[in-house]
């Protein structure tokens, strides 16, 4: 007889583990499996981690948890081919605990993180594949993994598999994932000294600085390129639409070395040495791509649950939250000793109702209705830069000639399109 | 369009990144005749941040073991002609940073 757990979570990234703990935090039997040869392995992000939903689960993370650097400065650049239009934030206040956001290097803080649920008492299996869920009568009654004799059974089947969610797919939550929906997102780690890092990017030591960049650095496609600071490295990365990359037979590898050399790029990683190179995918359906995320005896978080919210680049926090809020319907069902998918159903409430489900509902149509129009990221943000420098040229020309001129290339455009594609945009992000 | 992109090799990239290699392939081209006669495009030759794909005239070449796992050749085939899975347990790409 197979050994039966309270739950079985599949996929120790973010969201599993964060299941895992609250779980095994309340008493439940909870084993975790994982296909990498430890946590993280399997999984990349260009780095950035938020403090509340952490702390939600591990108050006292900060003591432990291996985090790079605390984020002080935020930055948003409109990029042109040899021009960019700058935006950001800069607050000391995030430099101060409690924080706002880390950058982290996922297979250290997946190992750290999956370490903190097996502390709570969650049995942690690596290196091992979940092929299928069991389903008898309906009901997902456990797991079979690719070991010798390896069916698992338990109450309820937690599905934390990530962006590829096989499992999901197996049993019929969702159909394959099309091109315009995901993201294939290709980074570099590149090392350099901190003191380098720390001139480069105006920061004091333990201070960290995030920029998204848009435009050129996609070549218009839509998508967006990162550059974060971590302690003594920088990672940088662009992620698009596959169905972008496709539709312009671009390689994802030359976006980046194409970012990497960009004249207003290059000095920040100048040097620096490569240590690794990684490629995933990033769910960008949102909320009309959430699939079903419960039934009987299981449920699904985190990527797996598409739960990605791509304007404002947050994913892991809202993979921590969702598998905090499984593993709480969960020790409820328990109670009641009744997990059947009316009871999970809970999960979906709460979720929906939550940050999560709402922040995904606000921008359900941002992502399809930038795609649908290219000429955001085509014609505005060179327009934009253009704009920029002739504002701030000093050539003789007065202000209000030059003001005309900026007007000019909007008229050129078109007023009344552009009014209308202003009026689109802001639309869907209010 | 604006100016091309910058040219990159991958293997040079690919050197930066651990792989455990399982000795059979995880990616199966389900039917080797659709890349030949009904898939122009050949997408996967393209996008494949590992460059895994290789069209060698008549045959999909498939290096599986620099394969990043990322799912987009099976999300990406226009024919669904790529049987994906993840390689067995502990096998695969490694990743020791981010």
């Amino acid at each position: 007889m197979a050994e039966k757990f309270d739950v079985i979570v599949v996929g120790a990234g973010p969201a599993g583990s964060a299941a895992a703990h609250t779980l095994a935090k309340a008493g439940l039997n909870v084993i975790m499996f994982e296909r990498g040869e430890y946590p993280g392995s399997k999984n990349v992000m260009g780095g950035v981690i938020y403090r509340h939903q952490l702390q939600e689960i591990v108050p006292d993370f900060l003591e432990s948890a291996p985090l790079e650097r605390p984020i002080v400065q935020q930055n948003f650049w409109m990029m042109d081919e040899k021009s960019v239009f700058q935006m950001g934030y800069k607050g000391l206040e995030w430099a101060e605990a409690p924080h706002n956001n880390f950058t982290v290097l996922r297979a250290k803080f997946d190992q750290w993180f999956a370490g903190k649920a097996v502390e709570q008492g969650a049995l942690l299996i690596n290196e091992t594949v979940v092929t299928e869920a069991i389903v008898e009568d309906g009901k997902v009654i456990g797991v079979r993994t690719d070991r010798p004799n390896g069916d698992v059974y338990a109450d309820v089947v937690i599905l934390a598999d990530g962006v590829n969610s096989l499992l999901a797919k197996q049993l019929g939550f969702h159909k394959e994932l099309k091109p315009s929906e995901v993201a294939l997102a290709v980074m570099q780690v590149i090392n350099l000294p901190a003191e380098k890092i720390e001139d480069r990017f105006n920061l004091e030591p333990n201070q960290g600085a995030t920029i998204e960049l848009f435009g050129d650095s996609t070549k218009g496609l839509l998508g967006t390129s990162f550059i974060y600071t971590n302690k003594e490295s920088i990672s940088i990365g662009v992620g698009t639409l596959l169905s972008g990359l496709m539709e312009n037979r671009m390689k994802p590898y030359e976006l980046l070395e194409t970012l990497k050399q960009h004249p207003v790029v290059r000095k920040l990683i100048q040097g620096g040495e490569p240590k690794e190179y990684l490629a995933h995918l990033i769910p960008e359906g949102g909320y009309h791509s959430i699939p079903k995320l419960v039934d009987h005896g299981v449920m699904v978080v985190g990527d797996a649950a598409q739960l990605v919210n791509g304007i404002h680049r947050e994913g892991s926090n809202l993979a921590m939250a969702s598998g905090r809020m499984a593993a709480e319907t969960v020790i409820m069902a328990k109670q009641v000793n009744d997990f059947s998918a009316n009871i999970l159903d809970a999960y979906r409430t709460n979720l929906m109702n939550s940050f999560v489900g709402q922040d995904l509902k606000k921008y359900k149509d941002a992502a399809h209705t930038l795609d649908r129009n290219p000429v955001y990221f085509k014609e505005y943000i060179p327009m934009m830069n253009r704009a920029a420098s002739e504002m701030f040229t000093v050539d003789g020309v007065s202000k209000w000639d030059k003001q005309k001129k900026v007007m000019g290339m909007v008229q050129e455009k078109g007023t009344i399109s552009t009014i209308r594609d202003l009026y689109r945009a802001w639309k869907v992000m209010k | 369009m604006s100016q091309p992109l910058k040219k990159v090799n991958v293997d040079d990239l690919q050197y930066l990144t651990r792989f455990v290699s399982d000795k059979e392939s995880h990616l199966h081209i389900k039917d080797h005749n659709i890349c030949k006669t009904k898939c122009e495009e050949k997408h996967c030759t393209v996008f494949c941040p590992a460059q895994v794909y290789k069209w060698e005239g008549e045959r999909m070449f498939v290096g599986f073991e620099g394969c990043h796992e990322c799912g987009s050749c099976r999300i990406g085939c226009p024919h669904d002609n790529i049987e994906w899975k993840y390689p067995k347990g502990g096998l695969g790409v490694v990743f020791r940073l981010a």
